[in-house]
């Protein structure tokens, strides 16, 4: 007679010897004098590799000449390259994989449920002392660092702008499993649906368009939903994305309606109840008696933003607790099983699209009045990419997760452009702005290879039988479309 | 009719660039199940290699008859993209191999970013422009121009297809990607390096990127860090068209984004031709979920 299985039996038999066998990797022998001769051949293997990639983007360089292409050559460049990937393919066979067990990251299985008694745990007492920071963090930096608080302020709007904009793709994809690779089409249209009504009637402000901003992104994103319900996963990426370049052609193109590629200037900066950041008698400064200075402008815009995502974040919260949250997390689970329970997936998705669509749009009127100008440029699918990245890289579903994912992202790579010591060592021409991007895209592929779940791994399920818990990551399913 | 005939030549010669890049998704796409973003920058990348070969071949060595120095380019550009292939493989989809499916598409968009960047900060961010190689061409009837440049891509086109037919069909490399595409395990567990399978098919969809890049850089004679992305994005929309994970599918919907194309900047207007394509592609798989040719995908309870 077969026994109970019980949770602490493991599997037995040729397969879990198969996988025991795949996780301790072979790669390399662990101790010995063979070790080190193995790490240096693969080491070489890895150099040689570099050489023969790099030698057409290293070594040669190809450059526009009077008369046609020239050719110029780096062989240093290439050399220095093929050393430091030698160098560091050895170091990280000796010192590294060695703790890992095996050069391949064996694709650990986390499902642990771990049952949170009562109480706070490390994740909420971290995002209340995040959320009090961010409360206080404008003056925070003109107190510690007043030499660079228009930088570090703008910075912080720009992460928080950011936040925003993930929270809302978060509800599409984190929660009703939607891959939407367009996201930023809702973000143009609430930009450009605040830049148009603002520069064609004078009387509508910041606060009146932001709404009506957030509506017709939502209208659009109810628009954009309809053709592509019956779709599921990829087929459904790529067509969100076709609605992305779709959008973003257009209003590059239309040049009577949006200005084209000049795009749209002259943006009016939001008032703090009719009042202007302006110098003059009936700017804040004076009204409030304070003297005139621009960083009042910064401020009250990080508020802004600050505010706006903080509300999409609790309606995020509180929609997850209502029917129509629960009927999202289920479609992203099971949509068949939910379509036979009688929910109807047709407005289910509709909804998700729209109010995702809907914060994507007041982020968007948000971006036109920090800027004052907006252009297509602002709207690529690199931005939808970013998002979309930063919502994974946090890991999905997770609210608190898309915090940091912005924070490392956008915060780190905007570090770089403090880097300016590098200069010193590699001379004038290194510039390492221009390796932002290439670092953001360097960092994305080594994130999620270090962690596929994102960096936090953990989730709380909605609905709860008894006790909350907190879940493995892997326990959820990720966004499939279906 | 003649302006509607030569209409027909360049949207062909358009799709059949089109088409070879979308091998590559829909090769990719069949066995691992995933959208290779990269993809499209890979052909980039081969379309710099084979730039700066061509020059190296004729103003450094000196080389001046074309059809010799046009193979050795071909050879090279498709040996070294399939390096690159296999390399993006290797560092962002093999550690994620059966992993959570969003992943592997964050590290591929990850990829495409890190490759258009590092070709932007070695080769630089100016285009690069190449005078016409291949000139002349024949006149099929009056007004109607058939170039060398269009029966060259043409007729390369296919030629690869027939031979890439052939492979996936008789030889037991295909065998083994039929297998691996059908179920991995079961064909790991027949004695199929499933590993090796997989790098092949990247290995490929890589060399096929690179001819088209050449043919890119011949035909338009003008290429930058930055014409992956469209061209990426087209040839996927390609693949999705014709059934993703169809070889012919991916050849058709080729032809097919290319036509619209050039038949919309033909008689409509020049800057809305990325809308018609893509509008198509949303029109089609409303009606048809799975694309032209693809396989329907079985609800499983």
């Amino acid at each position: 007679m077969a026994q109970t299985p019980t949770s602490t039996m493991s599997p037995e038999g040729a397969q879990a010897k198969a996988e025991k066998r795949a996780e301790a990797a072979p790669g390399l022998p662990r101790t010995g004098p063979g070790r080190l001769q193995e790490a240096l051949r693969d080491a070489v293997m890895t150099a040689a590799l570099a050489g023969v990639l790099g030698f057409f983007f290293l070594a040669l360089r190809t450059d526009i000449a009077p008369g046609g292409l020239a050719i110029t050559t780096r062989w240093g460049l290439w050399f220095s390259a093929i050393a430091i990937v030698f160098a560091g393919r050895l170091a990280l066979n000796l010192f590294w994989f060695d703790k890992r067990g095996g050069g391949r990251a064996a694709v650990k299985t986390t499902a642990k449920t771990t049952v949170v008694s009562e109480g706070l745990d490390f994740m909420t007492i971290a995002g209340w002392v995040m959320f009090a920071v961010a409360v206080v963090l404008p003056f925070l930096i003109m107190w510690l660092l007043p030499g660079q608080q228009r930088q570090l302020i703008d910075l912080s709007i720009l992460i928080l702008t950011y936040v925003m904009l993930g929270w809302g793709l978060n509800i599409v994809v984190g929660l009703a499993g939607l891959l939407d690779l367009g996201y930023v089409a809702f973000y143009a249209v609430g930009a450009y649906s605040f830049a148009l009504l603002s520069t064609h009637f004078e009387f509508i402000g910041f606060w009146v368009a932001l709404p009506l901003a957030g509506l017709l992104a939502a209208i659009w994103g109810v628009i954009l939903g309809f053709p592509v319900l019956r779709l599921r996963g990829d087929y459904l990426a790529i067509v969100t994305l076709a609605f992305g370049e779709i959008i973003r052609v257009v209003l590059l193109n239309w040049y009577q309606f949006t200005g084209g590629p000049d795009g749209i200037s002259r943006i009016p900066k939001p008032t703090l109840f009719g009042l202007e950041f302006a110098r003059g008698d009936d700017g804040f400064a004076a009204f409030f008696g304070l003297e005139y200075s621009t960083i009042h402008r910064f401020i009250f815009i990080y508020y802004i933003i600050f505010v706006l995502a903080i509300v999409t974040h609790l309606v995020t919260v509180r929609l997850r607790r209502l029917p129509v949250g629960r009927a999202w997390e289920a479609m992203r689970e099971d949509e068949i099983a939910c379509r036979s329970l009688g929910i109807n997936t047709t407005n289910t998705k509709l909804t998700a699209f729209a109010i995702g669509a809907m914060f994507g749009g007041f982020a968007g009127s948000f971006f036109a009045t920090r800027q004052g100008f907006i252009s297509p440029e602002s709207f690529t699918f690199l931005e939808s990419a970013i998002i979309l990245a930063i919502v994974v890289l946090g890991g999905l579903g997770s609210q608190f997760g898309v915090v940091i994912a912005s924070i490392v992202m956008i915060g780190g790579i905007e570090l770089l452009r403090n880097l300016g010591f590098l200069q010193q060592i590699f001379g004038e021409g290194f510039d390492p702005v221009r390796f932002r991007m290439l670092f953001f895209g360097m960092a994305m592929v080594a994130i999620m290879v270090w962690k596929p779940r994102g960096l936090i791994s953990t989730r709380e399920p909605s609905v709860v039988l008894k006790h909350r818990k907190k879940i493995g990551a892997d326990m959820v399913s990720q966004g499939e479309g279906h | 009719m003649d302006y509607f005939l030569q209409q027909l030549i360049n949207g062909l010669t358009l799709g059949s660039i089109y088409g070879l890049i979308a091998i590559g998704y829909t090769m990719v796409y069949g066995i691992i199940g995933m959208i290779n973003f990269a993809h499209g920058d890979i052909f980039m990348v081969g379309a710099f290699i084979a730039l700066t070969t061509f020059l190296i071949l004729t103003s450094v060595l000196g080389f001046a008859f074309l059809p010799v120095v046009l193979l050795i380019v071909l050879i090279i550009a498709m040996l070294f993209t399939a390096a690159w292939g296999w390399t993006v493989e290797r560092v962002a989809y093999r550690p994620l191999r059966g992993s959570f499916r969003l992943a592997p598409l964050i590290t591929a968009i990850g990829m495409s970013i890190v490759l258009q960047n590092f070709v932007q900060v070695t080769q630089g961010a100016r285009v690069k422009p190449l005078p016409p190689q291949i000139r002349g061409g024949i006149q099929v009837i009056e007004g109607v121009q058939l170039s060398y440049m269009q029966i060259i891509i043409i007729v390369t086109t296919v030629v690869l297809m027939a031979a890439f037919t052939l492979l996936i069909a008789r030889t037991s490399l295909g065998r083994a990607q039929r297998a691996c595409e059908q179920d991995q395990k079961m064909a790991a567990l027949l004695g199929v390096n499933v590993d090796r399978t997989i790098s092949l098919t990247f290995v490929m969809g890589a060399a096929l990127a690179a001819v088209a890049g050449i043919m890119f850089m011949l035909l338009y004679g003008v290429i930058d860090f930055y014409i992956g992305f469209l061209a990426g994005v087209k040839a996927f929309t390609a693949a999705v068209l014709g059934g993703i994970g169809s070889l012919p599918g991916a050849m058709l919907g080729g032809l097919l984004i290319g036509l619209i194309e050039v038949f919309w900047s033909g008689y409509f207007s020049v800057e809305y031709k990325d809308v018609a394509a893509f509008s198509i592609l949303a029109i089609v798989l409303i009606f048809l979920p799975s694309g032209l040719l693809g396989k329907p995908e079985v609800e499983k309870v």
